[in-house]
């Protein structure tokens, strides 16, 4: 039996010999290297672009700018289409292209880009929410390609309000009311985004590490005014995405340089493009939450503003999706949630592990720590007190709660000694994180079961390093009694695959997974009609197991029956499986949640309150799972994503200058967790009640592990170190800084450092 | 573009004999000439690691050494730890412990930890993190990459 055992990762072998290929590595003859060019600044007309010089570079094939473009300039993206495939006429983001340029080597593609010359004015870039929101603004959307819509002469690109209840007259016993702040961060996927497309025989054929292959798949078609079926997708295995390789970036760009040029063009990012090309939107929430006297939450009142980027991507999404849910876990009995997507000169921000949840839990569950503090509770009792019972609603007419959340929070508590004694300095944080799963949305599978009992299973998922195939070869392993090493997984191409919707919100397990187990069922219904009609029975009289087939005086194995049923000319079993959950026309997300993912994370830390260096001595994460098909993966999905959560707690922010160009772009200047800076103890407990949607019981994984990290850090320094800090990331200068003040502020004669000046980094 | 010049050097106990760009660094002569692709190009400034390679016996980011500087020299990349379908210790102790996800990172964090057993060959924890200290890895969290070296360091036959 295959399911609920760590088997080994299926690719894992090229994996570790080098042998992987993702979309660099790929060889594609007489193709033409690609280089974008970009102005140092996030906002400017641009007058001329002069490419004469750089046409003439030995080698160079293409130059291309908004004028060599269909005109207007075709645009593109995933939910509201707004973005040029090329700047035209504007520049709204540093990193965004103004010319292409098409060479026989890298060489010549980089010696011709460095020779154009763009003549451009720059105008005053809108930074942040308070740039964009001051009615002097200017506006980052052209207002005439916003038509009918009320907030066109603003910079909100959409606003969401969801609640219910009455909060302007819910009665509370303590109110807290704070601001909270939630950095600008990037993905830093280890593999930098690297793209190829060639004409062929239907139209284009496009080599990208995409999440996913289907939307891509629309969007460059609808680009370039064509059906989906003459656009051909082939998405590589990602090497890490998190999000960032979910939606369309240059692919439509590049296929335009392909159809001119009649050639194959490759375009690969250097790590700081990466940089400019996806991010995590920022945000400011103000969250007012008001308890009762025993600290039952009365109600959540929350306005946040998300720094969404120049160009829509998917970011609205992400607002709404985030904020809907954004009163956390919790029973509340008047809720009112205003979330702005507000637009800005900055890079588009996309989806990024969690999906907008981090922000809005940073600050609803440091909330609760303030009004556990006020109250006199312990921070594991205030949220006991007012999380769901399992099957009680806690968001109106919604998926209700779907797991054991007390319980949840119990175990994370004791798995790190919650109530016992502290020496000095140190601190411990408790909090969960809840994420809306995947809503409306569809995935469709085909198994083949050949002659000679082995498998083929054929999906459009993506194996970003969540260890998709393996759950797959899992389910087919399972269904029919054999192991995974007899199991071919077919991925990544839309000339090939079926449609999936997506590779995110941790769905893959859940849908493609149902959508092969019922591919593999269909299997097994086929193989009991052929038992049936081959050995003169009825069906009932026939059980198809896991690899073997009952009939009433023998068994028989699939092999052997498949050797009966097709004779010496062989065949073959096709089975077909679709898992969708339907488009809910008036609720707010476009339907409910299959299944919420909820995580529990404790955390311990000691504070060097000389330095306000944080070391954090553990973390245990404690995830709602239904049922783990693959342990080990799921406990490294968590603790990635933990670590990664490490990240725009301690040490992650993209910083802008006046100019709205990235400071510390590239590696050496915008740090991640190494090695050196994850827990001393990290442990992910997994409960698993089988009370999940998915195959076997199973929720789904992968995102959970990062949404409560930052309130978990942050209140255990608040013990340690006895200062609040709400905006992240909690860097050794601002706990230096708060410390300080706390002691300017009790005992200012008492200070004798003298109030050295310097800028945060 | 700038004249080449005749680089010899031996791959994975391989010879190799090719005219490099001045410029080019021994990354792209490795993935762009020679044709091994295993070594990964992420940062090209020498911080995430992912392009390690074993230079004469000593770890180093191939993004930052010429291909005309390692002329004469002999390389040890990814592709040349395992012996047929035999994987060197480390690359089984790392599927063996969960420590790969994606992968991206892997190559270059193999060769890291190599490079740390043959100089150590029963590191500490410490002295596993210092080790690794230059290799980026966003999805696993490290914790399980630090175990696999420590099994790797007790199998019998990894130097």
């Amino acid at each position: 039996m295959s399911i609920g055992r760590s088997v080994e990762r299926v690719g894992g072998v090229d994996r570790v010999t080098g042998a992987q290929k993702y979309t660099a590595d790929f060889h594609v003859d007489h193709v033409l290297q690609v280089k974008l060019v970009y102005l140092d600044c996030a906002h400017a007309r641009i007058d001329a672009v002069d490419t004469d010089e750089a046409s003439r570079v030995e080698g160079v094939r293409c130059v291309m700018t908004a004028a060599d473009f269909p005109q207007p300039v075709p645009k593109f993206g995933p939910a509201i289409v707004d973005r040029p495939v090329i700047a035209d006429g504007v520049v709204r983001f540093s990193g965004e292209p103004i010319a292409a340029v098409a060479a026989e080597t890298e060489d010549a593609a980089e010696a011709a880009a460095a020779l154009i010359r763009v003549t451009y004015q720059e105008l005053p870039p809108v930074l942040s929410v308070g740039d964009a929101l001051d009615p002097a603004a200017p506006l980052v959307r052209d207002p005439s390609t916003r038509k009918d819509d009320p907030l066109a002469e603003t910079n909100i690109l959409e606003a969401f309000r969801f609640g219910w209840g009455d909060v302007d007259q819910a009665d509370a016993a303590c109110v807290i009311d704070r601001h909270y702040e939630f950095p600008m961060v990037t993905h830093f996927a280890i593999e930098p985004h690297a793209y190829l497309a060639a004409p062929d025989a239907n139209g284009v054929t496009i080599w990208s590490p995409t999440q996913h292959p289907y939307v891509l798949q629309r969007v460059v078609a609808a680009a370039l005014g064509w059906p989906v079926s003459r656009v051909r997708i082939i998405a590589p295995d990602p090497g890490g995405a998190f999000g960032g390789k979910g939606w369309p970036k240059f692919e439509p760009l590049l296929a335009y340089l392909a159809l001119k040029t009649g050639r194959p063009v490759r375009l690969v990012l250097t790590l700081e493009e990466t940089f400019q090309a996806v991010r995590r939107t920022s945000a400011l929430v103000h969250a007012r939450t008001g308890f009762d006297g025993d600290g039952r939450i009365v109600f959540q009142d929350l306005e946040a503003n998300f720094l969404i980027g120049a160009y829509a991507d998917i970011g609205s999404r992400v607002v709404s999706k985030a904020s809907y849910a954004g009163c956390g876990p919790y029973v509340t009995p008047h809720a009112r949630v205003i979330a702005r997507a507000v637009l800005s000169h900055t890079t588009p921000s996309t989806a990024f592990r969690g999906f907008g949840t981090p922000q809005a839990s940073w600050a609803v569950e440091s909330q609760l720590n303030e009004a556990a503090k006020a109250l006199g509770l312990d921070r594991v009792e205030i949220r006991r007190r007012n999380l769901p019972a399992k099957g009680q609603a806690f968001i109106p007419n919604d998926t209700p709660a779907d797991g054991d959340w007390p319980a949840v929070l119990a175990k994370a508590a004791a798995a790190i000694d919650w109530s016992s004694p502290l020496p000095a300095h140190r601190g411990r944080g408790i909090s969960l994180g809840i994420k809306s799963s995947s809503t409306a949305s569809a995935s469709f599978a085909l198994v083949r079961l050949h002659f000679d009992g082995s498998a083929t299973v054929v999906s459009g998922t993506s194996d970003m390093g969540q260890g998709a195939r393996t759950v797959f070869a899992q389910i087919a392993g399972q269904e029919f009694g054999i192991p995974t090493d007899r199991i071919a997984m077919v991925m990544g191409d839309t000339s090939v695959v079926p449609f999936d919707s997506s590779t995110s919100a941790s769905r893959s397990t859940v849908f493609m997974g149902n959508a092969i187990l019922k591919a593999c069922r269909h299997i097994k219904s086929q193989l009991r009609t052929i038992a049936a009609a081959t050995f003169k029975l009825h069906d009932a009289d026939v059980v198809v197991g896991d690899g073997v087939v009952r009939l009433p005086d023998r068994e028989l194995s699939f092999v052997e029956l498949l050797k009966a049923h097709f004779g010496p000319p062989r065949g073959e079993l096709i089975g077909v499986g679709e898992e969708r959950n339907a488009y809910v026309p008036g609720h707010p997300l476009g339907g409910s949640p299959a299944f919420w993912e909820l995580m529990c994370a404790s955390a311990e830390v000691e504070v060097d309150v000389d330095t306000g260096m944080v070391r954090i001595l553990r973390i245990a994460l404690v995830s709602d799972i239904g049922r783990a098909l693959n342990p080990q993966q799921v406990e490294g999905q968590d603790e990635g994503a933990a670590v990664m959560g490490v990240g725009h707690t301690l040490m992650e922010h993209l910083l802008l200058d006046s100019h709205g160009h990235i400071r510390n772009l590239g590696a050496l200047d915008y740090r991640i967790p190494t090695v050196q800076d994850i827990p001393l103890h990290l442990e992910s407990i997994l409960v698993e009640n089988g009370d999940g949607p998915g195959p076997y019981g199973a929720k789904g994984a992968g995102e959970g592990g990062i949404l409560a990290i930052a309130a978990a850090i942050g209140s255990a320094v608040n013990e340690a170190a006895g200062v609040s800090i709400r905006d992240l990331p909690l860097t050794p200068e601002r706990i230096w800084r708060a410390i300080r003040d706390k002691k300017i502020e009790e005992a200012p004669s008492a200070l004798h450092e003298p109030a050295t000046e310097s800028r945060l980094t | 573009m700038s004249a080449t010049v005749p680089v010899k050097l031996i791959v994975n106990g391989r010879a190799h004999s090719i005219d490099a760009s001045p410029h080019h660094t021994l990354l792209e002569v490795l993935r762009d000439q020679i044709g091994l692709t295993g070594t990964k190009e992420c940062c090209a400034e020498g911080e995430c690691g992912a392009c390690t390679v074993i230079l004469d016996g000593e770890a180093i980011d191939s993004c930052l050494v010429l291909g005309v500087e390692a002329d004469g020299k002999t390389v040890l990349t990814i592709e040349g730890l395992a012996t047929g379908d035999r994987l060197d210790p480390i690359q089984q102790a790392f599927l063996d412990h969960g420590a790969v996800q994606c992968g991206f990172c892997i190559p270059g964090m193999i060769m890291s930890a190599k490079y740390l057993l043959m100089t150590n060959p029963r590191p500490t924890e410490d002295e596993i993190k210092e080790g690794l200290a230059g290799n980026l890895c966003r999805c696993a969290g490290y914790s399980r990459i630090i175990a696999a070296v420590t099994a790797a360091a007790e199998t019998p036959g990894t130097k």
